[in-house]
C-alpha cells in the first residue's frame, strides 16, 4: 500500500497508462503488420482472415486495442505539449483530457461495430 | 545512434504518429460499420499510391517509435542498456517496419 | 504523561548499508506536532542510537527529509496530523540513496550528480570567480554590474528553479533514478536549466551537453513526481522539458 503512495498523482497514472499501453502496443504491432502480410494475397484470403477474426474474444481484443490506441494517443500528446510546448500548467486537466479521448474512442468502436 | 538521437527519432516520429493514429481511428471507426469486408478494404486501398504511402510512413514511424520504447522498458525494467541492445532494438524497428510496408503493398496490389 | 495519554504507533527502519528491518515505537501523540518531532522524541527518550538528520527545524536547510508513509517529505515542516493513518507513521530514509545508518543517507551520489551536471555557477565575466576589474574596490558605479531586469522572460525561467535548497526529496521520490541509477535526477537537472536560463552565465554548452543522454534529462518520463512532491513548490520536470527543448533546438 504504502509503496503507491508517492504515485497516486494524475501525471503519474497518466505515465503508467502510456507506458503500459505502449508496451502492449509495440508487441502487437509485429503480429499485427506479420497477420495482414499474411493475410493479403488476394480477396478470398482476405475475407477468411476477417471470418477468422469475426468472433467475441477477437472482437473484445479489437476494442482494447483501440483503446490502448487512444490512450496511448492521447497521452502522447500530453507528453509532446510538456517536452515541446512547455505546458507545465493544466496537466489535471491534460490528463482528464486524455482518458476522456480513450473513453471515447473506445465507445465509437463499440456503437460502429454495432451499426 | 546516441540516446539524444533516439529520443529525437522518439518524438519526431510521435508526431507522425499523431496523425497517422487519428487518420487510422477513423478509418477503422468506419471501416467496422455494418462489418468488416475484404471487399471494401481492397476497394479503398487498392491501386491507390496515397494509402501506400501513407501505411508505408506510418508503418515505418511506428515500428521505430514502438521498438524505441521497448528499448527504455527494457533498460528501465530488464537492465537490458548498451552499444549492442541499442543496435538491436534499431533493428528490430526497421524490421517490424518492413513488414508493415509489405503489409502495404499488399494492400495496393491486392 | 499518564499511560492513558494516546500514543502514536510508529515504525522506524533501522539498519546500515548491509540492511534492516522496522522497528516499533510508541510515541505521545500531541496537539502540534511534526514528524521531526516524532524522531527527536524517539531518540531522546526511547533509544539513543537512532541516526538521524536535522540542523534547521523550519524548512530552511533542507537535511531533515525521509519517507513518511511512503512519500518522501521534510519532517520538520510534516505535521503529524496530516499524515499520520489512525495514529500511525512509518519512516524511511530517503530512498535511491546509500544509508550510513537508520534514517540518515549519504548525499554524497546526489551531490556528485549535481557537479556532473555542472551546476556551479560559471560567470560570463571572470570565468575564474574572480571580481573583474571594473567592479574593483571603490568604484561604485552602478552601470558597472550586470543588469538583469528581474521582470525578463529568461530571468523570470531562472527564478522558477532557484529556490532549490538540495534536500533530496524530488530525488528519492523519482522512478527513473529507481530504475537508471546513472540518471542525474530531477535537482540536478533543474539546477542546470536555472544556470542555463541565467544571462550572467557563460556555461550553456557545456552544461547542455552533459546533461544531455540516457543518464541525462532525455532519461525522464515526465511522471512528474518530483514537481508533485518538491517542498519548495519547483516543478523540475518542467525544468527537464525544458533542457530537451533547448538540446533539440540547440544553443541559444
Amino acid at each position: 500500500m504504502s509503496r503507491w503512495r508517492g504515485r497516486g498523482h494524475p501525471a503519474w497514472i497518466a505515465f503508467l497508462v502510456h507506458r503500459l499501453s505502449g508496451l502492449a502496443l509495440a508487441l502487437f504491432l509485429p503480429l499485427h503488420f506479420w497477420a495482414l502480410g499474411h493475410a493479403i494475397r488476394g480477396e478470398a484470403a482476405l475475407d477468411g482472415f476477417l471470418r477468422w477474426t469475426d468472433n467475441p474474444v477477437l472482437k473484445a481484443a479489437e476494442t482494447v486495442l483501440v483503446v490502448l490506441l487512444a490512450a496511448h494517443l492521447a497521452g502522447g500528446l500530453r507528453v509532446l505539449a510538456l517536452e515541446f510546448l512547455g505546458w507545465r500548467a493544466q496537466q489535471k486537466t491534460m490528463v482528464a483530457a486524455s482518458a476522456g479521448i480513450a473513453f471515447a474512442t473506445g465507445l465509437l468502436f463499440l456503437l460502429n461495430l454495432g451499426a | 545512434m546516441n540516446g539524444v538521437q533516439l529520443w529525437a527519432v522518439q518524438r519526431g516520429t510521435a508526431m507522425i504518429l499523431a496523425v497517422a493514429v487519428v487518420v487510422h481511428l477513423v478509418t477503422i471507426l468506419v471501416a467496422v460499420r455494418g462489418g468488416l469486408s475484404a471487399a471494401e478494404i481492397i476497394g479503398r486501398t487498392q491501386g491507390s499510391w496515397a494509402w501506400l504511402g501513407f501505411y508505408s510512413v506510418f508503418a515505418l514511424a511506428a515500428g521505430l517509435h514502438g521498438a524505441i520504447g521497448l528499448r527504455a522498458i527494457a533498460a528501465e525494467w530488464a537492465g537490458w542498456r548498451g552499444r549492442g541492445f541499442d543496435l538491436a532494438w534499431v533493428a528490430i524497428g526497421l524490421l517490424t517496419a518492413a513488414f508493415g510496408i509489405r503489409a502495404a503493398f499488399g494492400l495496393f496490389g491486392a | 504523561m499518564s499511560e492513558a495519554s494516546p500514543r502514536l504507533r510508529v515504525r522506524v527502519w533501522r539498519g546500515n548499508a548491509e540492511g534492516g528491518a522496522l522497528a516499533e515505537y510508541a510515541v505521545p501523540a500531541r496537539a502540534n506536532q511534526t514528524v521531526l518531532d516524532v524522531v527527536t522524541h524517539i531518540q531522546r527518550e526511547v533509544d539513543p542510537t537512532l541516526a538521524y538528520r536535522f540542523a534547521c527545524r523550519v524548512g530552511m536547510c533542507g537535511s531533515c527529509a525521509m519517507v513518511v508513509n511512503g512519500r518522501p517529505r521534510w519532517t520538520c515542516r510534516t505535521h503529524v496530523s496530516r499524515v499520520a493513518k489512525d495514529g500511525a507513521l512509518e519512516l524511511r530514509p530517503l530512498a535511491n540513496l546509500p544509508v550510513i545508518r537508520d534514517l540518515a543517507t549519504d548525499m554524497a551520489p546526489f551531490f556528485d550528480k549535481w557537479a556532473k551536471a555542472r551546476g556551479s555557477f560559471q560567470p560570463k565575466d571572470a570565468p575564474d570567480g574572480a571580481v573583474p576589474e571594473e567592479f574593483a574596490p571603490g568604484d561604485f558605479a552602478v552601470g558597472d554590474f550586470a543588469v538583469v531586469p528581474p521582470a525578463s522572460k529568461q530571468r523570470e525561467a531562472a527564478d522558477a528553479g532557484i529556490e532549490c535548497i538540495g534536500c533530496g526529496v524530488c530525488y528519492a521520490g523519482c522512478d527513473i533514478v529507481a530504475w537508471n541509477p546513472d540518471y542525474l535526477g530531477p535537482a540536478a537537472l533543474n539546477r542546470a536549466w536555472t544556470l542555463v536560463n541565467d544571462v550572467r552565465d557563460g556555461g550553456k554548452k557545456d552544461r547542455l551537453a552533459a546533461v544531455a543522454g540516457d543518464a541525462g534529462c532525455h532519461a525522464c518520463h515526465s511522471t512528474q513526481s518530483c514537481t508533485a512532491h518538491c517542498p519548495k513548490g519547483i516543478d523540475p520536470s518542467g525544468a527537464i522539458a525544458g533542457l530537451k527543448r533547448g538540446i533539440f533546438w540547440g544553443v541559444r
